[in-house]
């Protein structure tokens, strides 16, 4: 990797610890994280299954706190936040994909595509627009009417990628977004967010167990016990060959 | 972003129709009971003070006893009435009353009524017209014969449509012929047929069915301009003398005018409007109650969708804010059918009532305002229980 001096960093982990319950009870899930990512970059988080790698993607994602330690994202202390501005970073700059793919039941693939710009207080006119690009990008137009009861498992997770990529985030944020999907699927999904990746220049940042998906990532970081065991740059899969290496 | 809030909440309303009516319910029949009961009880005070001013405003009545009971006080003769008519000024007109309940029967017909015994002055007090045959003659009233005037509702029961002047029924045991035929004047203040009765000379009713010579009720009217407070000092003057009461016994007797028995009918009506709507508002509270609990259900049912509205960047107070207007319009929307339901059934009550229906903004304002605000109350726990919850942990709530 060769890091130019003028590249900043994206986001910034030092010394990151998370600790849950406490005394007798306590458990630490991050023992001292270190790590730099930059704009631009497809990085996967693999390891053992309770090895931190949710807890990490909740501190990076904002949802959640470290126990000690800084954490950077775009230069600001994000540990000294509070709860509301965090909210406000997660509305503006991130995007999220679940496991579960947590869409809202009953709702059109529309109406949750639109949520986000809702929050940010786009105008309906907008809102509409941009959804309909975004389902559009993931190759969902023609589906927007549909509740998610009415889609499938990979077009569920599409709706949830084009709910948060409509927002045009910096960086998007996905724990074990193909978990629930069978590997024709999951290969659909990671393709999308290998072009995502290269054509929005969207920062992804992804959890997974599958070695195959980790193919498609440009670098890899495995935990172990709560500490980064491995970082490197993947054996990158055929299709991933293209994407830029930073 | 209230407006977002707004259209957030009907959306979410909307989606649950069955379970947010239900939920409403309580309210909707809170506000409805409310208003009904006041608009009612308005009606009720109007019709009173409409058949009480239709009495005339110069109608004086005296009864025994203090205040509006009778107790066991002594009743008056037909000599007081005479004294009073020869002794006070400016009186158009006395007449001594007694009531009995009676069967009146006629053919194979009965029909239990009033039988009223009193003088042809109570025609005069009451602004009675004799629409078919007469009065009582000087005769009938002194030796009591066995005449009546009928009310037009007793008419009905027992003859039909066919004028009964000159035939005869029987009251208790005596057969007694009729003279004459009242006008209809309807429903009196207190809710009573005024055309249910059997007029009679008071000597006849004395006789024949009370068996004793008590007057329990003097009706009198004084002339037009005349002040009613002086003559009702008179009358007391006058009844404490016959009574032989000293200076520091109390009176055992009580005289009204209509005025008097106007306001203490609206005070009692005032009273009895204001212990039901308390009634129905609790009902309103108890609406209030089920209103926080299904939110309760509700922002447990939706953790996971708090949990994504949260993990987008939603604002603790916008979640907040998305519930609250939930909870707000839910109760509004109950206050609002509450008092479309209340309009139809005052429209309807007061039809079957025959009592006007007066339309009073005031209440229904009040009892929209108060289910909203109701609204506010009971759903700001649930909202701040959503708006508080960890989006991590609410994200993985099955
Ligand atoms: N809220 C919590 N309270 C207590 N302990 C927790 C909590 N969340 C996670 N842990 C613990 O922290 C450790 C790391 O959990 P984490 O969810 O980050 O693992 P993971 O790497 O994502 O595992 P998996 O691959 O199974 O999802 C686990 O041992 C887990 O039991
Ligand atoms: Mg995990």
């Amino acid at each position: 990797m060769n890091v130019s001096a003028k590249e900043k960093n994206l986001i910034e982990f030092h010394g990151i610890t998370k600790t849950y319950g406490v005394g007798q009870a306590a458990f630490q899930a991050l023992r001292g994280i270190g790590l730099a990512i930059r704009q631009g970059e497809f990085l996967a988080i693999m390891g053992p299954s309770g090895s931190g790698k949710s807890t990490a993607m909740n501190i990076l994602g904002c949802l959640d706190t470290p126990s000690s330690g800084a954490f950077l994202f775009q230069g600001v202390h994000v540990e000294h936040l509070d709860r509301n501005q965090r909210a406000l970073l997660r509305r503006n700059f991130l995007g999220f994909v679940f496991q579960g793919f947590n869409l809202l039941s009953r709702t059109s693939a529309q109406e949750n595509v639109e949520l986000p710009l809702l929050y940010r207080g786009e105008a309906a006119a907008t809102r509409h627009h941009a959804a309909r690009e975004a389902l559009e990008l993931v190759g969902l137009d023609g589906w927007e009417h549909r509740t998610p009861a009415e889609l499938s498992g990979g077009q569920q997770q599409r709706v949830a990628i084009a709910r948060a990529i409509v927002t045009h985030p910096l960086v998007l944020l996905a724990d074990e977004p193909t978990g629930n999907l069978d590997s024709k699927r999951s290969h659909e999904i990671m393709e999308l967010l290998v072009r995502l990746n290269r054509e929005k220049n969207i920062t992804v940042l992804m959890v997974t167990h599958e070695p195959d998906m980790a193919f498609y990532c440009s670098r890899v970081i495995h935990f172990v016990d709560g500490l980064i065991a491995r970082d490197g740059r993947a054996h990158l899969h055929p299709t991933a060959r293209d994407v830029p290496c930073s | 972003m209230f407006l977002n809030a707004f259209l957030l909440a009907l959306r979410e309303i909307r989606r649950n129709l069955m379970r947010s009516f239900l939920t409403i319910l309580g309210i909707v029949i809170g506000v409805a009971a409310v208003i009904t009961m006041v608009t009612l009880g308005h009606g009720t005070t109007q019709i009173v003070a409409g058949q009480i001013s239709s009495l005339g405003s110069n109608l004086i009545i005296m009864r025994p006893g203090q205040r509006m009971g009778l107790g066991g006080s002594p009743r008056f003769r037909l000599a007081d009435t005479e004294a009073i008519a020869n002794q006070i000024n400016g009186i158009r007109a006395v007449a001594p009353s007694v009531q009995n309940g009676a069967t009146v029967i006629m053919g194979g017909k009965n029909w239990s009524s009033t039988v009223n015994g009193t003088t042809n002055s109570f025609f005069a007090v009451g602004n009675w017209e004799i629409v078919s045959g007469r009065k009582f003659s000087d005769d009938d009233e002194k030796s009591g014969r066995a005449v009546c005037v009928l009310g037009e509702t007793v008419r009905q029961k027992l003859f039909g449509s066919a004028n009964p002047v000159g035939s005869s029924l029987r009251v208790k045991n005596f057969s007694c012929e009729i003279i004459g035929l009242l006008e209809s004047k309807g429903q009196s203040a207190m809710g009573m047929d005024q055309d249910d009765v059997v007029v009679m000379p008071i000597r006849t009713v004395q006789r024949r069915l009370t068996g004793d010579n008590d007057v329990t009720v003097i009706l009198l009217s004084m002339k037009d301009g005349m002040d009613a407070d002086q003559v009702m000092m008179q009358m007391r003057r006058l009844m404490r003398e016959r009574r032989k009461l000293s200076e520091n016994e109390e009176d055992n007797f009580n005289i009204l005018d209509t005025k008097q028995i106007a306001q203490t009918l609206s005070v009692t009506i005032g009273t009895i409007t204001n212990l039901l709507a308390a009634v129905a508002a609790v009902s309103l509270l108890v609406g209030g109650i089920g209103i926080m609990n299904i939110m309760l259900v509700s922002v447990t049912e939706r953790t996971r969708e708090i949990g994504i509205r949260l993990a987008i960047g939603a604002l603790e107070h916008e979640v907040l804010l998305q519930f609250l207007t939930e909870a707000v319009a839910l109760s509004a929307f109950g206050g609002l059918v509450g008092i479309v339901l209340a309009f139809v059934t005052c429209l309807a009550l007061s039809a079957l009532m025959q009592m006007p229906f007066i339309f009073d903004l005031g209440i229904n304002l009040l009892a929209f305002t108060f289910s909203a605000m109701i609204g506010v109350l009971f759903g700001y726990m649930p909202a701040r229980r959503a708006a508080s919850l960890d989006p991590i942990k609410a994200l993985r709530h099955e």
